[in-house]
This record gives structure tokens, sequence and C-alpha cells, in this order.
């Protein structure tokens, strides 16, 4: 269960007021963004702050419309959310009166066509899946950072949709909780064959997770290199990938490539401002 | 163990994090004394205001005509009880509260939850309501009893009324600061508008609603009195009142000591019941 996702030409803008003198002008986060994933890959899109990362995201997601361009799933265009994408958010969005059961449930229960015991035979399943049988009957506030995002990931993937979106899901947690699921998620991805576009600003986030790194511009996004990262990820938990020379390559040619395009740009724009 | 008396300490009191707690499989407590020795402490408190009571009079301090002993007080609380005569009163003013207020809370909610989700319905109420919301329900007093009568009906009506506002405008604002990041999840979802505000945005207003329903406890209470003061043939607010025009001082105090304890006795009962519902709060 895959998708192809194809961005064409996308131009996103959102209509903008100025902080300091109220006028409203068009602020364009994407132009000319070009970006394919084919079925079953783990992408990952890595950039500097504010350039456009999780416009792309609601844009495949389906919560906005693009100004130009096409983005497609397997050939037909994007309308809206639909239950063959699903999404993981940098905030944790799991309903607080709900226990982390009860939060995966919620996800069945949208998608519907399940009974009451299906429904919670699926979501003790999917907890599992991401190691938390036991904490199943915690409220959110009970769980830590990393529990709730854990969640979250199991919620997103318990309705088998062919395309999960993550938007810097671990951008919020402790070094160590991000590298265990890093690992936990490759393992899922290899497990689900779901199609992955993960959303980072940490380059070796970027190099670990993704079979290919695409990156991006600051403002307006655009996709400017799109690098394959050829790395034996098989035993990445008994060995520490991120030590060997071969990622440390990747991860200096991704540095390189967003300081280059970034440093003119950025003091143009202060200039801009001033 | 020594327990810790100012906030301070209390608040920053060590005690396990979450991922300890979680690595070890617990959660946190704290030593059992302290609930009970609160409770020990706000006893102390009530005995000393009923010491005072029945002091201050004795000693001469306040003229024990105006101001009885409290013996004198529940003495005359007794009789009451015994005779049936507070009940008779507390009942019929239960019964008003407890239908202005309930018919509150079925017309306010709906109507909040209309407001803050659709904004022509919003832009049309408001500027109505909110000329409503600054007129104190008892200056009102006169109309509804013009209109509708001196009976029931027009002390419900405006118990009602002033019931109506908290629980409306905690209603609007439960629905309107629901987390956009779960409105987003759940779009994503693909939930209709109608499940959407059925699972997510209606549980998440939930404990704001139940500030305004807990504040509309008091109110009613309030109002309830005041109403009942002004014309009435059975109430408790009729008592107190009934009882201070005929210098019946201990039986007007008795009055007056059933509707704190009413007044308790609500705010108490919703409190627990908000508790309920906003466990998942942190």
């Amino acid at each position: 269960m895959s998708a192809r996702i194809t961005l064409t030409g996308v131009r996103q803008t959102f209509l903008v007021k100025g902080n300091d003198d109220r006028r409203l002008r068009e602020f364009v986060a994407l132009d000319g963004l070009d970006l394919v994933v084919e079925p079953g890959e783990f992408v990952t899109v890595v950039g500097p702050s504010g350039c456009g990362k999780s416009t792309i995201l609601d844009l495949v997601a389906g919560l906005s419309r693009p100004k130009g361009g096409r983005v497609e799933v397997d050939g037909k265009q994007i309308e809206g959310p639909g239950l063959d994408r699903s999404v993981v958010f940098q905030q944790y969005t799991l309903l607080p009166w709900r226990t982390a059961q009860g939060n995966v449930e919620f996800a069945l229960e949208a998608h519907g066509g399940f009974s009451k015991a299906e429904r919670a035979d699926r979501a003790r399943e999917y907890l599992e899946l991401v190691g938390l049988t036991e904490f199943a009957n915690r409220l959110p506030h009970e769980l830590s950072g990393g529990m709730k995002q854990r969640v979250a990931i199991a919620r997103s993937l318990c309705y088998g949709p062919e395309v999960l979106l993550m938007d810097e899901p671990f951008g919020a947690l402790d070094a160590q909780t991000r590298e265990r699921l890093q690992e936990e998620l490759l393992d899922i991805w290899r497990r689900t064959g779901t199609t992955i576009v993960f959303i980072t600003h940490d380059i070796d986030e970027a190099v670990f997770l993704g079979q290919r790194v695409a990156v991006m511009s600051t403002r307006p996004g655009r996709i400017v290199e799109t690098i394959r990262v050829d790395l034996d990820r098989a035993q990445a938990g008994d060995k520490d990938l991120r030590a060997t020379a071969e990622f440390a390559t990747f991860r200096h040619r991704i540095w390189s490539l967003l300081r280059q395009q970034s440093t003119p740009r950025h003091l143009e724009e202060v200039r801009e401002v001033a | 163990m020594r327990l810790p008396s100012s906030v301070l300490e209390e608040r920053t009191e060590a005690r396990p994090n979450q991922r300890q707690e979680a690595a070890a499989g617990v959660r946190s407590a704290r030593p059992r004394r302290r609930a009970a020795q609160g409770w020990y402490r706000g006893f102390l408190g009530i005995v000393v205001l009923g010491g005072i009571w029945e002091l201050a009079p004795r000693l001469g301090i306040v003229d024990s005509y105006f101001i009885p002993p409290l013996h004198i007080v529940l003495q005359a609380l007794g009789e009451m009880v015994a005779d049936g005569e507070l009940w008779r009163h507390a009942q019929a003013s239960l019964v008003r509260a407890g239908a202005g207020f309930a018919g509150a809370t079925i017309v306010a909610i709906p109507l909040g939850a209309a407001i803050a989700w659709y904004r022509p319905v919003r832009e049309f109420l408001t500027p109505v309501l909110e000329v409503f919301r600054n007129t104190a329900a008892l200056a009102l007093l006169p109309v509804f009893t013009l209109l509708l009568g001196i009976g029931e009906t027009s002390k419900i009506a405006i118990i009602l009324y002033a019931c109506f506002f908290p629980i409306l405008l905690s209603t609007i604002a439960g629905v309107a600061t629901v987390d956009p990041q779960l409105l987003r999840s759940a779009r994503v979802l693909g939930l209709s508008p109608a499940t959407t505000f059925r699972k997510v945005v209606f549980p998440a207003a939930v404990p704001t609603i139940f500030t305004g329903i807990r504040i509309s406890g008091a109110a009613s209470i309030l109002v309830l009195i005041a109403a009942e003061m002004v014309g009435a043939e059975a109430g408790l607010g009729f008592l107190i009142n009934y009882a201070n025009l005929n210098f019946l001082i201990p039986k007007m105090y008795a009055a007056i000591l059933t509707t704190s304890a009413l007044g308790l006795a609500v705010n108490y009962g919703l409190v627990s019941l908000e508790r309920r519902f906003s466990r998942w709060r942190t």
C-alpha cells in the first residue's frame, strides 16, 4: 500500500500584514517547486526555518490548495484531505480526554467500517507496533513527549494509509528519544511499506532517515537538489551509523548546499526589512 | 518526613519526572497525611467562627437581640426542621432554582455553540447579547413580573435569565478556543464538521462550559433569594424576609444559614462534577 506523490511547479502564497506598516501584501511561500516521491519511498525534506517545508506538507495533506502548479497522488489532483494520506504533526495532536488506546481508536472511528471490537483490537495491535502496550490506558498528559508522538504515529498508521506525512515529528524531543524513534520509524517503514514524506530542519535526521533528501532553498521555497543517500541501514540499531564516514560525507554535502544558497538570500532579506 | 507548609516548598518539591515515571512504570504520589491534616485545619476554622458567633453576643460585644448567640439560632433551625417548615420553604426554592438553572443550561449550551461555530450567527447576535448581558437580572424583575405575573413562572424566568449568560459566554469561549491543531488533525482524518464538533470540539469545550455552569449555580441562588424576597408565599428568601418583618430574628438567621448551606451544596456538587469532566486537563 503506497502511492506516488508528484508536485509540479507548485506556487503557494498567503495574504499577510507587515509588523510595522500594517499593509496587506502577498507572501510567497513556495514558487516553482518540483518534487516526485516514488511509491514506498522514504523522502526527507530539509531546509532552513521558514522556507515553506510545512506548506508542502499542508498541500499534500489537502489542508490547503496551491495557487499554482499541480499536487497529485497517483496522478490524481488532490482535492482535500483523504484517508489515503495521514499526517503526524510536530505538536502533539492527541485528544487529551482520550487514552492512548482511545486516540488510536479515534482514527478508526473517523475511518469507519470497523466494529467496536475490531477498533479495540486494531488499536492494541498498532500500540504494540510502537511499543506502548503497557501505556494503552494512560491519558496524554500522563505520557512523555516521545510516547505521545508514538501514539500519534500509531494513530496515523492504524487505518493503513498509503502515504505518511510527517512534519518535524521529533522536533520537540530530547536527543536520545529522537534517535530511538528514528530507528523505530525506519523499522515501521520497512514493515509497512508506506510512502513517507518527512519534513525536518535537522540535517542528521534527514540523512539518517531518507532514501533521498530534498534540499530546499529559503523563501520562496523550492527544491534546490535531491540527493540519493545510499547507506546500509540494515543494522542501524546495532551500529552507530551516524559516526561512519559515508554518513559524514552526505551530511557535509547537504550542509554545504544549505549554506551556499541561503547566505546571499538571507542578507537580501535583511536589507529589504531595513 | 516533614511536610512542606508554604507554596514555595510545595511547588518546588522534588518528584520523579515523566520519563522516570515511565521507565519505572509508576506515578508520583504524595504522603497521605496531608489531606487529613487539611480537613482538620479547615474544621478548626469553622469551629473558631462558630465560637465567635456564640461568644460575641454573650459577652455583650454585639447586641444579642440583633445577633443572637449561635445556639439559639441552631435551636430555631432545629424547630423548623422538626415541624417541616424549613423543608417546605427549601423545596419551593429548590424547584425554582433547579428549573431556572436547567432551562438556562438547555438553552445556553446549544446557542453558545452555534454562536461560536457559525460566524454569521455570531455577528448577528453579539450586539444583542451584549445589551442583555449588561442589564442586571434583578433590574428586569419588574418586567418579568409584569409579563409573567407574580407566580412561579416569573421567578423561574428571572433565574433562567441570570443563569443563562455565564453558561452562554463560557460555551462560546470553550468552543472558540479549541486547539487549532486538534481541528487540523480532525480535518486530516476526514471527519465531517458535525462529527468534528461532536467528537473534538464539544469534549474540548466541556471544562470551560463547566466553569460557566458553576458560576450560574451561584447566580441562581443569589437571584432566587432576591426574587423570593420581593413577592412569594414560600421559599427561603420569603422566609428570611418574613422572619425579619416579624422580629423572629433567630428564625431569620436559621433561614440565612440554610441558604448558605444550599449555596455550598450547589457549588460543591458542581465543582466535583466539573473536576470529573476535566480530569484530562493537567
